[in-house]
């Protein structure tokens, strides 16, 4: 089954169009002829994002026609397989699970700060899932259950908020970029990464992720526009969640929508539901489908909302009103899912236990991964500083063992 | 065994171009055996042009790196000879150039990237500061960034705003950056392999006005240096060297001012009085021994450096060498450096720049019982 976009579209059927006659003038060729060859559209239908979001399953978890969709040429979507969307699903209902405990872990004085995805799992989990082995992702802050889903241990994963290190995950070994917290400098990484790889002649896919507010960044634009002028296949993800802390995403921008930036860099852009699983693995499927087959970078924005504060620091009734999360409880993510898969007859009471487990399995894991009391080593300060410390650094670390040694003789001397 | 590289005749405005046939001439040389009239930037060029030769994971890239070979031809001829995939042109964009490096270092490359000129380098100022340093001690040491930042520096070429800054302090000051400054042509190749072979992040700060100073330097002779300090794990990096030898006090400068100093040396003997001059070469990490050794020695010191004075590497060393040498020290250590105020227009910066004279009066200054 196939789906695409439009349904306002007065396109003529593809088989009837001239391939790209209105190529924008500085439009890189390599882009216009791979949208031309594979899709027989033009350049501007390949870049500009399709007029509508891209959404499959609704928010009451029906499967919205074929007929709803339209059949805008070069923005087809086929459906997710029941194999993958059930996987996906557990992850959501992982995911749901993780947010709510690193939350209350906060409360309970365990974690330092937690800025939860609550309500934007559908992003987190297709970020990871539509990726190989061997690809890259690139996350924020807020991704943890990205990363999570993507295979790193989720008390290694929380180890930055715990506050013991800055970092608790190799990102070589998991090809995940450590969680950045300056906005939208990790893009740079991501498109270094894949440029490397592209000189190697290695088929890796870069999947670099921001928000809304960090489209307004200037590293947003260098990054667009390097992976685009050194046609790297990277998908740059933005997860729209309507809110820069306290800021709505209209004092960001007014661009039609953030996935309409992608053409003013020679890319490809798209928009989708980012409560819609079903869309999301579909869309960035194809993103990462199209940069791992040479067709360069392409940008997606999904259209979600962040459920909860910033971080337990913040306090949203400041900025919005009560309604209007409400409203957006209604599309919430799993639900919608839930009833989707129930219906299709792939989700039932007893899956739906065993599912319920996994996540509750992953929650004690952080409970009780956080709770231990795990002593920190003061002289790893001097040990990562640099491959070798210096001199400089050596004493330093001399002085504070003395400091520390006298700290214990004087306990020990106190306890007598 | 090394590549062809020529230095072109159309050099920065501020090389005659006699200047430049002489380089010229000296690059067409180079590869003869013996010593040979090099500049810095010729000894430059060859140490990336080996470098990459070595191991194909060294990439060059910036601003018109590529075909022109860099505004101070620097990168001269290495996109002839690499290919555009080793040596190339960037969009114009400094944070993008930085933040592009440490994927590309995370990812298996050894990226040396030229910022075009030292305050062009401020927009990626958050690239550097808060990743190129962190990023090692971040991973607790899993993601190592061997890359290189080179940064052309200082005045003293009549440039115009924007074109003149000192900006070592900036990255001198932030924790997990090494900071390297040559001041000859022998250092300038051997520093710089030094910093292509390093696995920490190194900003490589070159006096802009040494590029095409000249020296008699033996390329091959500095390969083998380098071979051998490879194979025995022994190398020069974050050693100061001793320019010139004295007994009477210490001058201790780094990049622009090491010549600065040592005509200055020169100017004092004539009057009798022995300078030793101390060529800091690495910043971060800062070589204590060899300066302390040197201060204990003569219990006297100036330190001269362009950068303002206030809260400057300037001071960083006063201090360093004030808490260690103190009882070996006859007066208090005095500074020359350029003044607080932002780096003045061409017709006013030689009111600006630690000179001879400034020098010699800071020495006469040092409390001499005579």
């Amino acid at each position: 089954m196939t789906i695409s976009a439009d349904h306002t579209a007065q396109h003529p059927a593809p088989e009837d169009r001239t391939p790209g006659p209105a190529a924008p003038g500085n439009a890189p060729e390599d882009a216009a002829s791979e949208a031309v060859r594979k899709f027989g559209i033009t350049v501007e239908d390949y870049m500009l994002p399709a007029r509508h979001q891209i959404q499959m399953v609704g928010p009451d978890g029906t499967l919205n026609p074929h007929t709803e969709q339209g059949t805008q040429p070069g923005h087809e979507y086929a459906l997710p397989g029941d194999g993958e969307l059930m996987a996906a699903y557990e992850q959501l209902v992982v995911g749901r699970r993780v947010n709510d405990q690193n939350s209350a872990l906060v409360r309970q004085g365990r974690m330092a700060v937690y800025p939860s995805s609550h309500g934007q799992e559908a992003c987190q989990v297709a970020a990871a899932l539509c990726l190989s082995d061997g690809d890259w992702m690139f996350p924020t802050y807020r991704d943890s259950v990205a990363v999570m889903a993507r295979g790193v241990d989720p008390v290694q994963t929380m180890t930055l908020f715990r506050g013991d290190w800055h970092g608790g995950y190799d990102p070589s070994k998991h090809k995940v970029g450590i969680q950045c917290t300056p906005l939208t400098t990790q893009l740079l990484h991501g498109v270094g990464v894949a440029h490397a790889a592209k000189l190697r002649g290695e088929d890796t896919v870069v999947l670099a992720m921001c928000g809304d507010g960090a489209t307004s960044e200037g590293d947003f634009h260098e990054a667009l526009n390097f992976a685009a002028v050194f046609h790297l296949p990277v998908v740059f993800f933005v997860q729209n969640n309507q809110y820069a802390i306290s800021v709505p995403l209209a004092h960001q921008s007014v661009a039609p929508s953030l996935a309409h930036k992608a053409v003013g860099y020679g890319m490809a852009g798209e928009r989708v539901d980012g409560n819609d699983i079903v869309a999301l693995l579909a869309v960035l499927g194809r993103a990462v489908r199209l940069a791992r087959e040479g067709s360069g970078p392409l940008l997606v924005e999904a259209h979600t909302y962040r459920m909860q504060a910033h971080t337990n620091a913040d306090d949203a009734t400041r900025y919005r009103q009560d309604s209007e999360v409400a409203q957006w409880v209604a599309k919430d993510p799993l639900s919608r899912m839930k009833t989707y898969l129930t219906d299709c007859g792939l989700l039932d009471d007893d899956r739906a236990a065993g599912i319920a487990e996994k996540a509750e399995a992953v929650a004690t894991q952080l409970r009780e991964g956080l709770s231990e009391e795990v002593p920190v080593e003061p002289q790893d300060l001097f040990k990562y500083v640099f491959s070798t410390p210096t001199p400089q650094l050596k004493e330093q670390s001399a002085m504070l063992a003395d400091e520390l040694a006298r700290d214990a003789a004087s306990k020990t001397e106190a306890a007598k | 065994m090394s590549p062809t590289i020529t230095t072109s005749s159309e050099a920065n405005g501020n090389v005659s171009a006699a200047t430049a046939r002489a380089a010229a001439t000296a690059a067409a040389t180079a590869e003869q055996s013996g010593p040979r009239t090099v500049t810095l930037a010729k000894a430059l060029n060859t140490a990336m042009a080996d470098a990459m030769h070595a191991d194909p994971s060294v990439l060059v890239f910036g601003e018109d790196v590529g075909m022109l070979g860099g505004v101070f031809r620097i990168t001269d001829g290495l996109t002839k000879t690499f290919g555009k995939n080793r040596c190339f042109d960037t969009p114009l964009a400094e944070s993008g150039i930085v933040g592009m490096a440490v994927g590309m270092a995370m990812n298996g490359m050894r990226p040396v990237i030229e910022m075009q000129f030292d305050a062009f380098a401020y927009p990626a100022f958050e690239q550097i500061v808060s990743h190129v340093a962190k990023m090692h001690n971040r991973t607790k040491g899993t993601v190592k960034l061997p890359m290189v930042i080179r940064v052309p520096y200082a005045g003293g070429i009549g440039g115009v705003e924007h074109h003149c800054d000192s900006s070592e302090a900036y990255y001198a000051h932030t924790a997990g950056l090494k900071v390297f400054t040559p001041a000859t042509v022998a250092d300038g190749y051997r520093m710089l392999r030094e910093a292509i072979d390093s696995d920490d992040p190194v900003m490589f700060m070159e006096p802009k006005k040494l590029y095409w100073s000249k020296d008699q330097v033996d390329l091959d002779a500095l390969r083998t240096e380098h071979t051998e300090n490879t194979e025995r794990g022994t190398s020069s990096e974050g050693r100061a060297a001793v320019a010139r030898p004295g007994t009477d006090a210490t001058l201790i400068a780094y990049g622009p001012s090491v010549p600065t100093a040592l005509a200055a040396a020169a100017a004092a003997a004539e009057e009798g009085r022995s300078l030793e001059v101390i060529d800091v070469r690495s910043i971060v990490p800062f070589d204590d021994e060899t300066v302390c050794a040197s201060v204990r020695k003569t219990g006297r010191a100036v330190v001269i450096a362009e950068a303002h004075g206030f809260a400057s590497v300037s001071s960083e060393i006063v201090a360093r060498v004030q808490e260690r040498c103190f009882h070996h020290l006859a007066a208090p250590i005095l500074r020359v450096t350029g003044f607080d105020v932002p780096y003045p227009a061409p017709k006013l910066e030689h009111y600006y720049l630690p000179g001879v004279d400034r020098i010699l009066d800071a020495v006469d200054d040092l409390q001499w019982e005579d």
